[in-house]
């Protein structure tokens, strides 16, 4: 088991390093100057330019640019910031990342409960109406772009009622001796519709794949073995056939980890929430790669985290694999 | 797990994918026909007037420069399904042939392949994206598409490389290969019957896939589809602003993308429980 | 000899893609207390159907008709309802399959699948549920349970996995045992073995076995009393020696004819004329009719059951067995 697991890392290590080379080249070999907006908007002269791109290391020939970037994220470097010079990238995502774990940790707790609870649900009762109602909903869910499920959110709840807030994480204007209980439910009421938004537009995976693996799952003969010893229902259901059913909603999880770590970029830029996918915004509209590269470094890790860890765990739950 | 028929279940699953059929024809009819009958979305900007609610004149009501929603959806629907075709073609091309490669010459060069597909893998497609379109200057609407349709080709090449593995060990293969049959003949006659149905079952999925990205990119100000052609992602973002006052702006652009992701996802799963059951 | 299973007018209606058919069709048997009784047929002849729709473990698709009487002990369970039949499986009538591989759950150990069962019906602590299934396992004649109970099922030999099963049906003491085509996955001889645990532990623990099987080679020296099936119905009815030695439907002669023999002198095998017709497609009449070398205009029509000799019954309008 031990020498599976190392190579599994090793694996996930590799994949990573060639995943962080291929960022690298793709932004690179893109055409374009990056520093052209900044250019721009501050009207910099030639000399100013030129010691800019000196800065940023872009006068350098490709391969060096490279070899400098390495050694930066071995450090724990990922360069600094364009538009929000002289922050580092580094710090940059630092500050975000509560932020991003709140919004992202809600909807994945979400996911997991809810999406896993009406997925076999509705695996349990297949061919009945409510089931295939659910079905259909999901199959729209999935249709629908979270941007505009988030803006259509924000307008009915935000704009129409006026009952919850829409954009940030807190009220700009609560006195700064508000109690932390206060200022705690302050954040949720802001935290409300984004995660409301996420959430619907990724439990619809989540029931689905739940949904098809609790269907095969209660074809099994074990099922029908356990059926057969009098269990009850609820055994039979959750103790039988969804520990079997439980793998591919493992992968899943490692699908959504990114999202964990950066909430998503539409969702957040709707609704102005400072995590990592309002980051990513920032960096786009400020056309700041070194920011894009870091956010995008890491996500990728937390996909190559994400498959590992459902890999892991797959592998610790199922015995016909451990036992090997 | 009580008895119940399981006959009219399967039935309205594939009518389903009939219903998809149906309503993707109808865009497709209405984004080639609509901009003739209607108002040209591309008509004088008029800011004075701004943004009227829906009426009988302008059923989707009218936007910040007074343009037509209705039409600019229309219009917008030819690009995104033009877009979407095309770069999921490109997408199945070269999928299938980098699969091929792999698959079919086997030893460094496959493993070269596939480490550079699991690390493509590893990266999001919205960011793999966004990472070459941010700073592009002035993206166009080809290389757009090209952009789109190179990052969505990694998935179908493991596929492809994973039949090719498959058949390669096939007997029939072997004795296929002794009489002398060219590899071009035993592809053709072998590995595109098989990998057929899952192919298609992925392109459809990936249309749907295709427009809600480049929705997205345009969305965030990226995408390749540049004012004033209507872009529906484009359009919901530029309604944005005027969201409290203009709702309508931004809600039927996204309605659009709804409807037409939805219907070409319900023939995606009527196609994959014909064509590819194993993995419905 | 007391009836302590009484099924009459069975039917179980599948339901498909071209309609409704209906795979078991007026099938009438009884088990009395303490016997061996062997339902025999060919693949398709909807003996595994019945035994499932005993304890209604049928698939969802299928369902029972109406006018079938399953009575345990004068109970009848069709009308149960799923908390009453919860009581009846594995406490009274308990049932093991044919593939002991994918009828064991493979995430948890063939221990805890026993306990399980055991502590489903008896309100027993862990440790007491634990002996009681080293016990059993040691029953079923598997040595060294003590490491065997933490194994898992992929760990096991069929052999080994089919005694689980088995240890597993006894648990709750039940009455009835139902064995679907017990050995018909297992190499050949680990069959022998498992039957013979069958047997002792039919007689140590005083139940009844329905065996189902199309194997006519284990019926012989097992069962008492034999129940052939065809094509959804049963055909005849007789203790094992007397259908044996004088079968009384032409089906059942078929069948005996096709087996090959060992001893006695070599004989050219003479296999059944006709294929076994699908359950969407019954010839009408006696269903066997069509492959029958006696048939004659009468079998169009369903014949009754009658009696041939004591406790030996056949569905045919032939009035001797030959």
């Amino acid at each position: 088991m031990a020498r599976w697991l190392l190579g599994r890392t090793a694996q996930a290590g590799g994949t990573f390093v060639v995943a962080v080379v291929l960022m690298f080249f793709i932004m690179r070999l893109s055409p374009g100057d990056p520093l052209a907006r900044i250019a721009g908007d501050r009207h910099l002269s030639d000399v100013e330019y030129q010691q800019l791109q000196e800065r940023f290391g872009l006068d350098q020939p490709l391969t060096t640019q490279f070899r400098a970037f390495v050694s930066g994220l071995a450090r724990g470097d990922l360069g600094t910031s364009i538009s929000l010079t002289p922050f580092s990238v580094t710090s940059l995502i630092k500050a975000r990342i509560p932020a991003s774990l709140l919004l992202g940790g809600t909807v994945l707790l979400i996911n997991f409960t809810v999406g896993i609870l009406l997925g076999v649900w509705q695996a349990v009762h297949r061919g009945e109406r409510l089931d295939r109602w659910l079905s259909v909903v999901s199959l729209t869910a999935y249709a629908i772009p979270s941007f505009w499920l988030g803006l259509v959110l924000a307008w009915l709840f935000g704009v129409h009622w006026h009952v919850l807030p829409v954009a940030g994480m807190h009220t700009l204007t609560l006195a700064p001796d508000t109690p932390w209980l206060a200022r705690a439910a302050d954040v949720l009421r802001h935290l409300v519709l984004p995660a409301t938004t996420l959430s619907i537009v990724t439990i619809a995976a989540t029931i689905r794949y739940q949904r098809t693996a609790m269907i095969e799952a209660l074809g099994q003969d074990y099922v029908r073995s356990a059926r057969a010893k009098g269990l009850s229902v609820r055994q039979v259901v959750w103790r039988h056939a969804w520990r079997n059913a439980l793998f591919p909603v493992l992968t899943l999880f490692g699908l959504w980890l990114p999202l964990f770590v950066t909430g998503s970029v539409f969702v957040e830029a709707v609704f102005g929430w400072p995590g990592l996918g309002g980051l990513t915004y920032e960096a786009i509209s400020g056309r700041d790669y070194p920011l894009i590269m870091g956010t995008a470094i890491l996500v990728s890790a937390s996909v190559v985290v994400g498959t590992w860890f459902s890999d892991v765990v797959h592998m610790l739950l199922d015995p016909r694999v451990r036992l090997q | 797990m009580i008895a119940r028929p399981e006959a009219p279940f399967d039935r309205w699953r594939r009518s389903g994918g009939w219903l998809g059929v149906v309503v993707l024809v109808g865009m497709i009819a209405v984004a080639l026909v609509g901009p003739l009958a209607l108002p040209d979305p591309a008509s004088q900007p008029d800011i004075v007037a701004g943004a009227q609610p829906p009426s009988l004149a302008h059923p989707f009501g009218t936007d910040v420069l007074s343009r037509d929603v209705l039409s600019r959806v229309v219009s917008g629907a030819r690009i995104s399904l033009a877009i979407a075709a095309l770069a999921v073609t490109l997408s199945l091309v070269l999928g299938a042939t980098f699969g091929l490669v792999a698959g079919y010459w086997g030893g460094w060069v496959d493993t070269v392949l596939m480490r550079l597909v699991d690390g493509a893998l590893a990266i999001p497609r919205l960011f793999l994206l966004l990472l070459l379109v941010t700073v592009w200057d002035r993206l166009t609407i080809v290389p757009f598409v090209l952009v789109i349709g190179a990052t969505g080709w990694f998935g179908t090449s493991r596929l492809v490389r994973a039949e090719v593995l498959r058949i390669k060990s096939e007997p029939f293969v072997q004795a296929a290969q002794a009489l002398g049959a060219k590899p071009a003949r035993i592809v053709r006659r072998h590995l595109l019957p098989n990998t057929a149905g899952p192919l298609l079952v992925a392109a459809t999925l990936g249309v749907g896939n295709v427009i809600l990205l480049e929705a997205g990119l345009s969305f965030l100000g990226v995408g390749g589809v540049r004012p004033p052609t209507p872009s529906w992602g484009r359009m919901i973002f530029e309604g944005k602003s005027v969201l409290a006052t203009a709702p309508w702006t931004s809600i039927f652009p996204g309605v659009a993308i709804v409807v037409t992701v939805l219907a070409v996802n319900l023939i995606g799963e009527a196609l994959r429980d014909h064509l590819d059951p194993k993995n419905a | 000899m007391t009836t302590l299973l009484d099924v009459r007018r069975l039917t179980v209606n599948f339901f498909s893609e071209a309609g409704t058919v209906t795979p078991v069709d007026d099938v009438s048997f009884q088990l009395a207390k303490g016997e061996t009784l062997a339902l025999v047929g060919e693949s398709g002849c909807g003996k595994s159907l019945t035994a499932l729709s005993i304890l209604q473990l049928l698939p969802r698709a299928a369902s029972i008709g109406p006018g079938s009487t399953i009575e345990l002990d004068g109970q009848d369970l069709v009308p149960l309802d799923e908390a009453a039949l919860r009581a009846v499986r594995g406490a009274r009538i308990a049932m093991i399959f044919q593939d002991p591989m994918t009828s064991l759950d493979p995430v948890y150990t063939a221990g805890s699948q026993i306990t399980e069962a055991i502590r489903a019906h008896r309100n027993v602590g862990k440790r007491q549920a634990r002996e009681r299934a080293l016990e059993l396992l040691e029953e079923v004649g598997i040595p060294d349970p003590l490491s065997r109970f933490d194994q898992y099922p992929h760990e096991l030999s069929g052999g080994m996995r089919q005694r689980v099963m088995i240890a597993i049906a006894l648990s709750c003491e039940p009455q009835v045992l139902i064995a679907d085509e017990p050995t018909t996955a297992l190499d050949v001889t680990v069959q022998a073995q498992i039957l013979e645990i069958l047997d002792r532990l039919r007689r140590s623990h005083d139940m009844a076995v329905l065996l189902i099987t199309h194997d006519l080679g284990i019926v012989a020296g097992r069962a008492d009393r034999v129940a052939v099936m065809y094509a959804g119905r049963i055909v005849e009815t007789a203790p094992t020696d007397r259908l044996f030695q004088h079968p009384a439907h032409p089906y059942t002669q078929a069948l005996l004819a096709s087996v090959p023999r060992l001893t006695g002198p070599l004989q050219r095998l003479t296999p059944i004329q006709g294929t076994v017709p699908n359950p969407d497609a019954w010839p009408a009449g006696c269903r066997f009719h069509p492959r029958c070398p006696y048939a004659f205009d009468r079998c169009q029509q369903q014949p009754p059951v009658r009696a041939v000799a004591d406790g030996h019954e056949t569905a045919c309008w032939l009035e001797s067995p030959q």
